[in-house]
C-alpha cells in the first residue's frame, strides 16, 4: 500500500476518522444508555486493562511507522539533505511578494525538485494548490532560517502557489496563479470530485 | 410563581443571595464574566463563519484587516475570558470545599477575576479600535510590524494580555497558598508530605509497594485526586503564564522603542527560536493544563456522580505525573512543516511524546467509565451527560490531534482547517465545554445555597444543542480542511461555502445554546440575584462547610 499524492492520503484518512468517530460516539452512548439500567449489561466485546493500553500505544506509534512506510514525502524529506535534487528553484519573500523565478517553473513526472524559499521580513508559507483548491503540499517560510522543500510530482497539474502562514492582512493577497506546472505523468491531473474552486 | 417573579427573584425564589459567602459570591461572579465572554466568542465565531460565505457581511465588510482582528480576539476572549475565568472560578471553590480549608485570599481571587475581565476587554478594544491583529500565535516579527499595524494598539493589546496573565499569577498564588497552608486537616502534615502528595509521587510508590508486595507507602494520600490534578495542572499555567508574559515584554519593548523613534533589527530574535519558545509556552496551555486540568475533573465528576472511590487511583495519580512530562516536550508538534526545525525534534517531541497523550488521555477516559460503570445503575443527571459529552468530545478531537502530529499528514494539514475545526473546536466546545458544563450543574446547588434550576427541559434542550452543534462544526470545518481550506486566510469568492454553510448551521446551534442556558440560569437566580451576586458579601467567609466540623472554626478571609 502505497499513497502516491495528497488526495489519496486525505481520502484514506477521511475514510477512517469517519469510521473511528461512529465507533467512539457508538461506544459511548452504549456506556450511557447502559448506565442507567438495572439489569447487567451483555458485553459486546471484554477486552482486558492491558490490552486497551497496548492497543494505545501501537496506535499512537503504529500511525506513524504505518505513514513513513506508505507516503513518499516522509522519508524524503527527512533524508532531504543527502539527495541530489534533479532541479532546484531559488524563491523569495519580502513585502508579501513571492519573487519567482525568471522562467516558468515546468517540472518533469517523477522529477525530485527543491523549492528553497527564503523571506526577507516575517514568517510566511509556502503553499501548492490544485485548481479545485484542495493542497498539493506546504512548507513555512521563516525569515533567518533554511526553508527547503524537496519533493517528487507524481501527477500532472498547473499549481497555484499561496501563502499558507497568516502574515498581517496584506498577507491574504499572496496569491501566484499557475505557478507550477507537472507534465509527462502517465496519471491525469489529481482533483477533488466536485472540488471546492 | 410567574414568569415575572421568577425572572426578578429567582426560580419559586428560591435563591437568597444575602445567604452567600464571600468564598460563594467570587465564584459566581467569575462564572457570570466567563459566560458573558464565552456568548461574545460565539457571536465572533459567527461573524467570522458568515463571513466565509458572504464576506461583505459587517462589521467584517470583505476587508481583511477587519476580519483577522476578530480572529485576533476571538481565542483571548474564549480562551482567557470565557475558559480560563470558568475554570479558575471553579478551582478556586474546589480546593477549599475538597481540602476542606479555607481560601488564602478573598480579596486575590476578586483580583483574578477583575483583571482577567479587564484584560481581555483591553484587548478587545485593541482589535476593535486600532485593527491590531498578529492573531494569538504572534509569529515573530508580526506583532512588531509597525508598517501594518498602529504601535498604540500593539501596545494596548500586549497591556491587556498582560493583565490576563498578572491575574492568572494571582489564581496560581491563591491555589497554592491554600493547598500549603498546614491549617485543618492538613495543620499536622509538612510542606514535604505536601508536595509528594501533589506530584503524585505517593501513588507512584504505592504502585511500586504493591508490585514488590510490601504495604502500600499511605493509604491516605494527604491530597486527593482532583486536588493533585489542580495542583499539576497549575505548574503548566505557571510556565504558560510566564512565557505569553515575556513574549509579550520582547513585543511591548519593540513596540516601545518604534514610538520613540528607535529603528531596532527585528531580526536580532531568531524567528524560529521565538516559536519554539512560544510553542512551547502556549501548548503547555493546549496539551497541559486543560488535559491534566480535565483529567482531575472528569475524576472529581465520576467521584461525586457516583458517591464511590475512583477505579484504579495509585494509576490515575502517576499518569498524571506522566502527563505533566509529557506536555513539557510535545510542542514541536506544531513546528513539523518548519524545515528548519531540527529532525530528531520533530520525531521525538512532534510525533513520539505527542502520541503519549493518547495512552494519558484514553486512561482517564478509561478510569472515568470504569468507575460510572462499576456504580451502576445511574440516574441520568445533567452532570452525567455533560459528562459522557465531555468524553465524546475528547474521545474525537484527541485522536484529531495525534493524527495531524505526524510528518505525513502535516505536510497536507498544516494551518488548515482540520486543525481548528476537528481538533481543537471540537475539544474546547464539546470535550472542555461539556466538562465544564458538567463541573457547573454540580456546583450549582452547592454555590448557590440550592437555588432551584428554572427549568430541566431548557437544561436538555441545552445539552444537545451543545453537543451536536459542536460536533457538527467541527467536522464541517474538518472536511473543509481536508479539501485545502486554511484556517486563517480570507476566502473572498465564496470557494468553500458549501461546507462554511453547514458550519455555520451548527454554529447557530451552539449560539442557541449559549442563549437557553443563560436565560435558564437567569431565571433561575433573577435579576436581582444577578445584580447581588456583585455586591459584598454580608459574610466573609472563604471557606465551604467548615463549621460544621467540630474542632474547627469558620475561617474569615484573609486580607
Amino acid at each position: 500500500m502505497s499513497f502516491s499524492n495528497s488526495i489519496e492520503l486525505l481520502q484514506f484518512h477521511w475514510m477512517a476518522y469517519t469510521i473511528y468517530s461512529f465507533m467512539i460516539i457508538s461506544v459511548i452512548a452504549w456506556f450511557a444508555y447502559n448506565l442507567t439500567k438495572k439489569e447487567k449489561a451483555k458485553a459486546v466485546v471484554r477486552i482486558p486493562f492491558y490490552t486497551y493500553m497496548a492497543f494505545l500505544v501501537a496506535g499512537g506509534v503504529g500511525h506513524h511507522i504505518f505513514t513513513y512506510n506508505t507516503v513518499p514525502w516522509v522519508s524524503e524529506d527527512l533524508t532531504r539533505h543527502e539527495i541530489t535534487p534533479d532541479k532546484t528553484y531559488h524563491i523569495s519573500i519580502a513585502k508579501h511578494h513571492y519573487s519567482m523565478p525568471k522562467e516558468k517553473i515546468l517540472i518533469a513526472c517523477g522529477e525530485k525538485v527543491m523549492f528553497d524559499v527564503v523571506s526577507s521580513d516575517l514568517t510566511y508559507g509556502f503553499g501548492l494548490f490544485r485548481k479545485d483548491g484542495s493542497m498539493v503540499t506546504q512548507m513555512q517560510v521563516n525569515p533567518g532560517s533554511k526553508n527547503d522543500l524537496l519533493w517528487t510530482f507524481n501527477h500532472n497539474g498547473v499549481f497555484d502557489l499561496m501563502s499558507t502562514e497568516y502574515s498581517g492582512p496584506a498577507g491574504n493577497a499572496m496569491f501566484v496563479p499557475d505557478a507550477v506546472e507537472v507534465r509527462g505523468c502517465q496519471r491525469k491531473v489529481a482533483m477533488l470530485e466536485g472540488g471546492a474552486k | 410563581m410567574s414568569f415575572m417573579s421568577d425572572l426578578i427573584h429567582g426560580a419559586d425564589g428560591k435563591f437568597d443571595v444575602d445567604s452567600l459567602s464571600a468564598l460563594q459570591k467570587v465564584t459566581l461572579r467569575a462564572v457570570v464574566m466567563s459566560f458573558l465572554f464565552y456568548g461574545l466568542a460565539a457571536i465572533e465565531g459567527m461573524i467570522m463563519r458568515v463571513a466565509t460565505v458572504v464576506p461583505s457581511i459587517p462589521p467584517v465588510h470583505a476587508q481583511p484587516e477587519h476580519y483577522f482582528s476578530i480572529m485576533t480576539v476571538h481565542p483571548i476572549v474564549g480562551i482567557f475570558g470565557s475558559t480560563y475565568q470558568l475554570v479558575f472560578a471553579a478551582f478556586m471553590f474546589l480546593i477549599p470545599y475538597l481540602t476542606k480549608k479555607p481560601l488564602f485570599s478573598i480579596k486575590l481571587a476578586n483580583f483574578v477575576w477583575i483583571m482577567i475581565t479587564v484584560g481581555t476587554a483591553t484587548s478587545w478594544i485593541a482589535a476593535f479600535v486600532w485593527q491590531y491583529a498578529p492573531l494569538y500565535t504572534l509569529y515573530w516579527p508580526l506583532p512588531a510590524d509597525t508598517e501594518q499595524f498602529k504601535i498604540i494598539g500593539g501596545i494596548v493589546f500586549v497591556l491587556g494580555v498582560a493583565m490576563i496573565m498578572i491575574g492568572t499569577l494571582g489564581f496560581i498564588y491563591n491555589i497554592y497558598a491554600t493547598i500549603f497552608a498546614r491549617v485543618g486537616i492538613h495543620k499536622n502534615k509538612t510542606t514535604k508530605e505536601l508536595l509528594i502528595s501533589g506530584f503524585g509521587i505517593d501513588g507512584l510508590f504505592n504502585l511500586f509497594h504493591k508490585l514488590t508486595g510490601r504495604q502500600p507507602y499511605t493509604k491516605e494520600p494527604a491530597l486527593s485526586l482532583p486536588v493533585v490534578a489542580i495542583f499539576r495542572g497549575t505548574v503548566d499555567t505557571f510556565l504558560d503564564a510566564l512565557v505569553i508574559l515575556s513574549a509579550g515584554i520582547l513585543v511591548l519593548v519593540y513596540l516601545l522603542a518604534d514610538a520613540g523613534g528607535l529603528n531596532w533589527d527585528v531580526h536580532a530574535v531568531d524567528a524560529l527560536l521565538y516559536k519554539n519558545w512560544f510553542w512551547w509556552g502556549l501548548d503547555l496551555v493546549a496539551d497541559g493544563l486543560v488535559l491534566i486540568y480535565v483529567a482531575g475533573s472528569w475524576y472529581l465528576l465520576a467521584t461525586i456522580i457516583t458517591g464511590q472511590k475512583l477505579f484504579m487511583e495509585n494509576v490515575a495519580r502517576a499518569a498524571l505525573m506522566l502527563e505533566l512530562l509529557v506536555s513539557w516536550m510535545v510542542w514541536s508538534h506544531h513546528l513539523l512543516a518548519d524545515q528548519g526545525q531540527p529532525e530528531m525534534m520533530k520525531l521525538v517531541s512532534g510525533e513520539m511524546v505527542t502520541a503519549f497523550e493518547l495512552l494519558t488521555q484514553g486512561l482517564a477516559l478509561f478510569i472515568t467509565l470504569m468507575t460510572l460503570w462499576k456504580a451502576r445503575p445511574l440516574k441520568m443527571t445533567n452532570e452525567l451527560k455533560y459528562l459522557l459529552g465531555g468524553l465524546v468530545g475528547f474521545g474525537l478531537a484527541v485522536p484529531a490531534g495525534i493524527i495531524q502530529a505526524d510528518m505525513a499528514m502535516n505536510r497536507v494539514l498544516h494551518n488548515t482547517q482540520w486543525i481548528i475545526g476537528a481538533h481543537v473546536h471540537i475539544a474546547i466546545l464539546v470535550g472542555l465545554t461539556m466538562t465544564l458544563y458538567s463541573v457547573v450543574y454540580v456546583l450549582f446547588p452547592i454555590v448557590t445555597n440550592n437555588a432551584k434550576l428554572w427549568s430541566q427541559k431548557l437544561a436538555n434542550i441545552h445539552f444537545w444543542l451543545q453537543l451536536i452543534g459542536g460536533i457538527g462544526m467541527g467536522a464541517f470545518m474538518g472536511m473543509a480542511g481536508l479539501d485545502g481550506m486554511l484556517r486563517r486566510h480570507m476566502y473572498l469568492n465564496g470557494e468553500f461555502s458549501t461546507y462554511m454553510t453547514l458550519a455555520a448551521i451548527f454554529g447557530t446551534m451552539l449560539l442557541s445554546a449559549w442563549v437557553i442556558f443563560l436565560f435558564n440560569i437567569i431565571m433561575s437566580v433573577g435579576l436581582k440575584g444577578l445584580i447581588g451576586i456583585f455586591l459584598p458579601a454580608k459574610n466573609d467567609i472563604a471557606s465551604y462547610g467548615l463549621e460544621e466540623e467540630e474542632e474547627l472554626e469558620p475561617v474569615p478571609a484573609k486580607a
